[in-house]
């Protein structure tokens, strides 16, 4: 294997509280090569929340380190996390969080707007992902003309229209019926097969059983790390 | 990029009309307000212009002093103590540029049938240029008509109406005091002094030829009155210095006694009236600029109040990857958008409100395209500053707490 996705060493994350320093994360290893579809897993305040924000660029370590294929960004600026999130990760939400006055076209594209890709391409490559997770007909439509499990696949292909290299999913079944859940989990299987990295987060065991790999959160520490037993799929 | 943040920002504008629409209200009425009253307040100073450029720039008139004659005093000019020699001696001085003695009075003319009293004056060819007057018809007389005494004669265009009514009145005669005067050429229109006196009733005529066929003096030469126009401005005070000297000398004043003439500003008036209608425009622009920065944070607040409300929608667009310039540009584009469709409608409505002013009251206002730009500007200017803090206070915020924002 090449160059892992995701590599973790030590990773750990303080908060400034009124108690004192409350330490959410407490160094944390972890490797997600490319290709892997790994559910984390944990109760409320385990740290899995930390540890996705931290993922996902969206906040920066107190400590350790973390290599996004390769490059450290512990460190790094508001910007470079910007470009990074917007290039390198897609995020699928529990909310789905699509901007309610935009067509599903225009809010599949808006990733590529802050790309700076032309309004021709920009229209074309949210169609093709439009089309992929089966919408393309509503691509004119307003967020709220379709249902839940509807804009969780519009969502979707928001996250991959940058084409990137991991799809961080923080709770994406959590709004849904058990019905659309199992839609969206065999959308992201499918993503999978097709060589797509998926990190999942989530405290349903039946959600993270489609995962290949489990690991466990509690108290900031990383407890178990599993490969999912093939008769829980 | 800037093409999709503006249409962004007009969806956004246009997600809530009534909103916009009031906020944009402020800086309409701003912008409206700077344009009503820079165009009322440069009118009137551009009213009081005209009347000044009318009387001539720079100028003193020096009259000779009063004098008693058994408890009787005269008003001024009453005494023969000016001369023309006197004058010729001012034109000497440094910063004068011309010098006119004169003597004027109120005579009745006679043209055919019609008849005309009027102001004449008595002059030199000093007079025309001190007092920057033109002829429309015909010519000026000369320093040679003044030596020679000749009985030709300059007509307003008042005295040219009453008197000679569609006739050409160059090289017609009319008769002032029983004197034949050949009209030799029409002034052009001055309109009213300050005074609302009109100034186009009026002949003018040689200096010598008024004293000696027309008015009559004591003392042969002497003159009641002496218009002296400096270079310039700043040459004023030196100018009103050399004269007086120059005249206490020429009459033998020793120190002590006082002046046996008078001297006045003529500049001085006008200059304070033409001080007061800037004073004037200056504090009308000030009022409406307030308009204008209340209209400013009007659209501040609004702002404020869209970035709290779209929170979430910002979390969502930085966790796509916008960076704080992005929704820098973002807000700040819609607070521009607001504050320049504002200003275009509130310079419409005070174009509008100033003619419809202009044409119902018949005041003068003077509509200058550099006001209409730097309103423009100032409104610009406002939606960048005020739009500004709330756009960077949306660009801050951090991507975790907007996403969890509901």
């Amino acid at each position: 294997m090449g160059e892992p996705v995701i590599r973790v060493a030590g990773l750990g994350k303080s908060y400034a509280t009124a108690a004192g320093l409350f330490p959410a994360l407490r160094g944390v290893d972890l490797t997600i090569q490319a290709g892997e579809y790994i559910a984390i897993m944990g109760p409320s305040g385990s740290g899995k929340s930390t540890f996705m924000n931290l993922l996902g660029c969206l906040d920066t370590p107190t400590m350790g380190d973390y290599f996004l294929t390769g490059e450290n960004v512990a460190h790094m600026q508001t910007d470079a996390l910007a470009k990074l999130r917007n290039r390198t990760l897609g995020f699928v939400f529990q909310g789905f969080n699509l901007l309610p006055r935009m067509s599903l076209q225009d809010n599949v594209a808006l990733p590529l707007v802050y790309a700076g890709v032309g309004k021709e391409q920009r229209r074309l490559a949210a169609r093709e992902q439009l089309d992929k997770v089966g919408l393309g007909k509503y691509a004119e439509s307003l967020p709220s003309r379709i249902s839940g499990g509807q804009q969780q696949r519009v969502a979707i292909a928001r996250a991959l229209v940058n084409k990137p290299q991991l799809i961080l999913a923080d709770e994406p079944t959590g709004n849904l019926d058990s019905q659309t859940s199992e839609e969206i989990m065999r959308l992201f299987g499918e993503l999978n097969a097709e060589g797509i990295t998926i990190v999942l987060v989530t405290h349903e065991p039946d959600i993270a059983a489609h995962a290949k790999r489990q690991v466990r959160f509690l108290d900031g520490k990383l407890v178990s790390d599993h490969l999912t037993e093939p008769s829980a799929c | 990029m800037l093409k999709a943040m503006l249409g962004e920002a007009w969806l956004a504008m246009g997600a809530n009309r009534l909103r916009t629409a009031l906020t944009m209200l402020g800086m309409v009425i701003g912008v409206g307000a700077v344009v009503i009253m820079m165009a009322i307040g440069q009118g009137a100073q551009y009213a009081v212009q005209q009347t000044i450029s009318t009387m001539g720039s720079n100028l003193y008139i020096v009259l000779s002093g009063s004098f008693t004659a058994g408890g009787v005093r005269s008003g001024s000019a009453g005494a023969p103590s000016l001369n023309v020699a006197d004058a010729e001696a001012m034109s000497e001085l440094d910063g004068v540029s011309n010098v006119a003695p004169t003597h004027q009075g109120t005579r009745q003319l006679v043209y055919g049938s019609q008849n005309w009293s009027t102001q004449v004056v008595g002059t030199t060819p000093a007079y025309l240029e001190a007092r920057a007057w033109s002829i429309v018809n015909g010519a000026a007389f000369g320093d040679s008509d003044v030596r020679s005494s000749t009985r030709v004669a300059l007509i307003g265009k008042t005295v040219a109406e009453n008197l000679f009514a569609d006739d050409d009145p160059v090289g017609k005669t009319m008769r002032i005091q029983q004197n034949p005067f050949t009209v030799i050429g029409v002034l052009g229109s001055k309109g009213q002094n300050l005074d609302g006196r009109d100034q186009d009733d009026t002949v003018i005529i040689p200096l010598s030829t008024a004293q000696r066929k027309v008015f009559g003096t004591p003392f042969l030469g002497s003159v009641r009155m002496i218009m002296v126009q400096a270079e310039s401005s700043e040459a004023m005070p030196k100018v009103e210095e050399g004269i007086k000297s120059l005249l206490r000398q020429r009459h033998r004043l020793r120190e002590g006694m006082p002046d046996d003439f008078f001297m006045r500003n003529l500049s001085a008036a006008a200059e304070s009236e033409a001080e007061t209608t800037r004073t004037m425009s200056i504090l009308l622009g000030a009022i409406a600029s307030i308009s204008l920065l209340v209209g400013g944070i009007g659209i501040m607040n609004i702002m404020l109040v869209s970035v709290t409300e779209r929170t979430r929608e910002i979390g969502i667009r930085m966790a796509i990857g916008a960076r704080q310039k992005d929704i820098l540009t973002q807000f700040l584009l819609e607070a521009v958008m607001i504050s320049f469709a504002g200003c275009l409608l509130g310079l419409l409505l005070g174009l509008g409100v100033a003619l419809g002013i202009n044409a119902f009251t018949g005041m003068v206002v003077v509509i200058s395209g550099s006001a209409a730009l730097v309103s423009f500007a100032v409104a610009a200017t406002v939606g960048i500053f005020f739009g500004w803090y709330p756009a960077r206070k949306a660009a801050q915020l951090d991507p975790i707490e907007a996403l969890r924002y509901q």
